[in-house]
């Protein structure tokens, strides 16, 4: 995947600034940078998600698989199941658990049980959930801890077989132990999956990521190997954030 | 001095308290009231009239020289009645909050309510007459069989009437559906309807089954349309093109005629009052329990 020249407006606020950034697939792609710089922003034009809030504009293109995203005739909803998103709070539907991940392959329009099912179990184990939620499959999702919730709202995006997630800050409601479960989950996906993930965290982003972006203001700052940004960032501003003295 | 104006403010404040506490009990009080009463003169009917010829007589002629006290043709009147009008509105007024909710773009939505709501402001006279006047020729030349008064009319204009208290109710409960659900559904490749129809709905659910029924409860306490158009006939049918008459539209009919007061004539529009009264009763306390509920949604 992969943006060009790509401008953000809300209203007349010009929230992203010619971004040009091309994500690897199958590797964890972190976005960092203070709040409101934009990187949240960048994340909902990927699979565009801020076509929802009105009075927004896009500007420059962004591919997937060399294919423009905003091209006139653009099937949003098949874009949407090629590109899932995990949210910043779990957001499982008010269902039961297995209703929520059997939900992106009804929508698909899969009706058949035994693949539903299959689907179902599939998702969970991938998503490291199948364990600890097997005899709980038909109680309501919203009984879970937020951690649980969070993973199976992975497992729901899974079981649309997306090529990208992108994760919005995936961690933030979550305590440190449940945040390490799905950065574990997160190499483990990485093996299938392209990952972009936002995060407000600084440690998270360089235990977990191959590579990372730093926006500020709207512009794409620096962009490269995790370890060179955390280690020999280019630009002082970079530097300044991540060492804490920024933002 | 400073000892007084202290006293003076305390009384006052006082005073206020219990001005307050006996507006608020005043409201509990005349309820009590008009409930009382309503059983006390309902208790004296059956003293000439046995619960059990009330609950399964099957017809209702208490103004006749022979009179018979079965409340069943009343009932199913109201329940025909009823059931048209719920036929009518849930099914248009969940499509219109839908609507409104998902998909209107603001500004339809600015000028689409008002004159929803304005639904709800014309005079169910005019409702009434709306049904008898031009509805049922209408209907007449669909429908040879249908007689001037009928019970199709009036529960059709009923339900255009209840349009608007299912749909308001119904898209505020899908609104306070949060975004965050919304979004989650429109990521994983959901349409709008899917979106909508799969988790938005089941998500409101106990806001939109209390939105129902308060609808249906407003549809069996509707007097005027059925007074004017579905004809003051007690009929024991569930055949929507005759006439029938409700327990509302025979409450009408008897307080306006000349029935002396305290003569078992008379105590029968009680014993149609509690009856309704209760009907409406359980629908409110089946609505009560759907609200309740919605709290401990999300």
């Amino acid at each position: 995947m992969e943006s060009q020249g790509l401008h953000f407006y809300y209203g007349a606020f010009q929230a992203l600034k010619d971004i040009n950034l091309v994500i690897k697939a199958r590797q964890i792609t972190a976005l960092i940078g203070p709040s409101g710089c934009g990187k949240s922003t960048f994340l909902r034009t990927l699979n565009r998600l801020n076509d929802l809030i009105p009075h927004t504009r896009v500007q420059g293109t962004v591919r997937l698989e060399g294919e423009d995203i905003y091209q006139p005739g653009m099937d949003v909803v098949s874009l949407r199941q090629r590109v899932g998103m995990v949210f910043q709070r779990p957001n499982p539907f008010p269902k039961s658990i297995f209703e929520n991940v059997a939900f992106g392959p009804r929508v698909l329009g899969v009706h058949s049980k035994v693949e539903i099912e299959e689907k179902v179990e599939q998702s969970l184990k991938a998503a490291a959930l199948w364990p600890e939620v097997s005899d709980l499959l038909h109680k309501d999702a919203l009984g879970l801890a937020l951690g649980q919730q969070q993973r199976l709202c992975i497992a729901r995006v899974l079981a649309v077989e997306p090529e990208v997630i992108l994760m919005d800050e995936p961690c933030s409601a979550l305590d440190p132990l449940a945040t390490l479960k799905i950065e574990e989950l997160m190499q483990e996906l990485k093996k299938n999956y392209t990952i972009v993930i936002v995060t407000h965290n600084m440690q998270q982003a360089a235990r977990a990521s191959d590579w990372t972006g730093f926006f500020l203001l709207g512009e794409l700052l620096e962009y490269g190997v995790t370890g060179d940004i955390f280690t020999r960032p280019k630009d002082s501003r970079t530097e300044n954030y991540i060492t804490g003295r920024y933002g | 001095m400073f000892l007084k104006r202290k006293i003076s403010k305390k009384i006052k404040e006082g005073a206020v308290e219990w001005l307050l506490l006996f507006s608020a009990l005043s409201s509990i009080f005349i309820t009590l009231g008009i409930v009382f009463i309503l059983f006390y003169e309902a208790l004296s009917f059956f003293k000439d009239v046995s619960l059990w010829e009330f609950l399964t007589g099957r017809q209702w002629t208490p103004l006749f020289a022979q009179p018979k006290f079965g409340i069943l043709p009343l009932v199913t009147g109201t329940l025909l009645v009823t059931g048209i009008a719920v036929l009518v509105s849930l099914p248009i007024g969940l499509i219109v909050a839908v609507y409104l909710s998902e998909y209107a773009p603001f500004k339809v939505k600015e000028v689409a309510k008002p004159f929803l709501e304005l639904l709800a402001a014309v005079p169910t006279v005019v409702y009434g007459y709306f049904a008898l006047l031009f509805l049922t020729p209408i209907l007449q030349k669909w429908i040879p069989h249908l007689s001037g008064f009928n019970a199709l009319s009036p529960g059709i204009v009923m339900g255009i009437m209840i349009i608007p208290y299912v749909s308001s109710v119904s898209e505020d409960s899908m609104k306070a559906v949060p975004m965050h659900i919304r979004e989650g559904s429109y990521a994983m490749g959901a349409t709008k309807f899917q979106t909508a129809f799969k988790v938005i709905i089941p998500a409101a659910f106990s806001g939109i089954a209390a939105a129902f029924i308060i609808g249906i409860s407003r549809a069996i306490g509707e007097t005027m349309v059925v007074a004017i158009a579905a004809g003051m006939m007690p009929n024991l049918t569930l055949n929507p093109i005759e006439p029938v008459q409700t327990l509302t539209a025979y409450i009408v009919g008897v307080s306006l005629g000349d029935v002396p007061h305290g003569t078992t004539e008379y105590k029968t529009i009680f014993a149609a009052g509690m009856t309704l009264f209760l009907m409406t009763l359980f629908l409110n306390i089946l609505g009560f329990w759907f609200r309740k509920r919605i709290r401990e949604v999300y």
